[in-house]
């Protein structure tokens, strides 16, 4: 596949006298990949912006209209996905960030010996496909035989009914996300502690700073890019959630774990309402774009 | 006359130093087993017959039913169908992006030409674009324009021009020098033999550390398989052991070792790469 492309066979010009030619190297370097761009990519993102204002179920002929739109802000089921995926954000994406600065701090500590046995066992998860760790998880908290319940009850504690109950079936998510994208974003991190210079941290020990200062006021502020990398990566992730709440909690119970990412899925893919789901993609970005702006402003300055 | 050395630590900052690392461990130790934990019941179960999954005690321990578990897995999905597929897509996605995405990022790195400053803005603004908002377009451009849907091609095209892969790869690219490309030029090579024969066997560490990312990315990916094959036989792994998951009556044994299988191969690489694996996560994330 890749040697086709080899041609290697062009006679030797000598041009001394540098002449500007048109660039056409560069572009045919840049074109197969532009291609792929244009008709997966760049295309369909004005395609569904279209499609969002034209009511799918009329077939290829519908008008133009806000009816996907209008239908949206007064969909309770929308509501719901809507909350339930902001609720899963504010919570899991703040606490996993936070999980993920300390362990890259303690792993990049050089008080710690085997610290590559330690890396392994957070980074591990990382390499667990989506629909392998949910399908542990939802092994794991089944209230008949999962094993947390097995070691609640076995310290002496009382079993939860986790995946049948609105609260317990959101925080296992939550944990099964944390347990998954920790380890992804302590690795961003530690490539961030790394690139912070010996030299601060001497001074400032020499200036008789304690280990808590220098945490708050030096590698906190010098790795707020790389934190705020992390922070729009992950509120971009979790704004699509998908697999865990079809597969961990199947959206239930009721629709108290459905995400925008299965409701998405269940109008565009089950109903075949494109246009709808694509209102609803359309809101998702939005969001998204709100978060990332609103991200910048809050915590982007002088970069 | 020499730089007076650093002062010896006294008794009190080893002792404190000591303190600071036992607490240090007391906090990392349990920890990294309850990361492990999912793991290892993941690889034990695997091995267990449902009934022991399903008794008061569960094994914490291997048993010896892997091969019946195999067995009813294989039965319920056709399992090693499944794999051949998502063996195929993984690895001819990620050769494929592999060369798009270092043949844009060498044009990027390498080049000026007009119109690069706004093409590239481009690429990075839909950065910050989710997926989702294309993912109802793709599915009419491969189910029904282009009538591939249940190939592997319906996976691996939309997939293929990989955004973070031409940053990654643009990055590492700009560490080649551009005397020696000029030098080549001078020798008569051409652009693609330039590229082909001295750029690309340079930054082969960083194509290492993609290549690793962009299979795993492709192994493990769910929701757009799950949409465009509807045919069981063509069917990637993740996408027939979701079906398992989703049914009322699940056969956990069998899906234990599905993971299992999906994971330990990785697992694997994963210990035996570790800097890389580590290098090629940092480097394809953080931007400069």
């Amino acid at each position: 596949m890749t040697t086709t492309a080899r041609s290697t066979t062009s006679p030797p010009v000598a041009t001394p006298p540098r002449r500007k030619r048109p660039p056409l190297a560069p572009y045919l370097f840049i074109l197969p990949y532009l291609l792929i761009f244009a008709t997966f990519w760049a295309w369909p993102i004005v395609s569904s912006f279209l499609m969002s204002f034209k009511d799918s179920r009329l077939g290829a002929a519908a008008p133009y209209g806000l009816s996907n739109w209008s239908r949206l802000v007064q969909d309770e089921f929308f509501r719901t996905a809507l909350r339930n995926t902001l609720v899963i954000l504010v919570i899991q994406v703040p606490l996993m960030l936070s999980l993920a600065t300390v362990l890259a701090v303690a792993l990049n500590s050089k008080l710690l010996k085997a610290a590559g046995l330690f890396r392994f066992a957070f980074f591990a998860p990382l390499v667990v496909g989506t629909v392998a760790y949910s399908a542990v998880f939802r092994l794991l908290f089944n209230t008949d035989f999962g094993i947390v319940n097995r070691a609640l009850t076995g310290l002496g504690l009382p079993a939860v009914d986790w995946l049948n109950q609105s609260g317990p079936a959101m925080s296992v998510l939550i944990l099964a996300m944390t347990w998954r994208w920790t380890g992804y974003n302590a690795i961003i991190l530690l490539a961030g502690l790394q690139g912070i210079s010996e030299d601060v941290y001497e001074a400032a020990a020499i200036d008789g700073a304690t280990p808590a200062q220098q945490f708050w006021k030096i590698t906190l502020p010098l790795l707020r890019p790389t934190l705020l990398f992390c922070l729009v990566l992950s509120v971009i992730g979790t704004l699509q959630l998908f697999t865990e709440p079809a597969l961990i909690t199947n959206s239930g119970p009721g629709n108290s774990t459905m995400t925008l990412g299965t409701y998405l899925y269940q109008q565009g893919f089950r109903s075949f309402n494109f246009g709808y789901a694509s209102a609803i993609a359309y809101t998702v970005a939005a969001i998204a774009a709100i978060f990332s702006v609103l991200q910048l402003r809050l915590f982007g300055r002088e970069q | 006359m020499t730089a007076a050395p650093v002062a010896p630590p006294t008794a009190g900052v080893r002792a404190q130093r000591r303190l600071n690392a036992a607490l240090l461990y007391v906090a990392l130790v349990p920890l990294a087993l309850l990361f492990l934990a999912p793991l290892w019941i993941m690889l034990v179960f695997s091995t267990q017959p449902e009934t022991a999954i399903f008794s008061p005690n569960p094994p914490l321990w291997f048993g010896g039913a892997f091969a019946e578990n195999f067995r009813g897995l294989q039965a319920d999905t056709n399992f090693l169908r499944t794999l051949l597929n998502s063996t195929m897509i993984a690895s001819i996605y990620t050769v494929l992006s592999m060369l798009l995405t270092s043949m844009g990022g060498y044009a990027f790195a390498k080049f000026e030409f007009p119109g690069k400053g706004p093409l590239f803005g481009l690429i990075l603004a839909t950065l910050t674009i989710p997926a989702f908002v294309t993912i109802i377009p793709q599915f009419i451009l491969v189910a029904r324009d282009l009538q591939i849907g249940n190939t592997y091609w319906a996976v691996i095209l939309p997939t293929l021009a990989n955004t973070i892969g031409i940053f990654y790869m643009r990055q590492a690219f700009q560490t080649v020098p551009t005397d020696l490309l000029n030098a080549a030029r001078i020798d008569g090579a051409n652009e693609w033999r330039i590229f082909w024969q001295i750029a690309l066997p340079i930054v082969r560490p960083a194509l290492a550390a993609l290549a690793i990312l962009l299979f795993l990315a492709s192994w493990n990916d769910y929701l757009w398989p799950l949409i465009v094959l509807t045919q069981k036989d063509s069917y990637t792994m993740p996408v027939a052991l979701g079906t398992l998951v989703g049914l009322t009556r699940v056969s956990w044994g069998g899906i234990m070792v599905g993971t299992a299988i999906a994971t330990i191969p990785f697992l694997a690489l994963f210990l035996a790469l570790q800097r890389h694996f580590v290098a090629g996560i940092a480097g394809g994330a953080v931007k400069d």
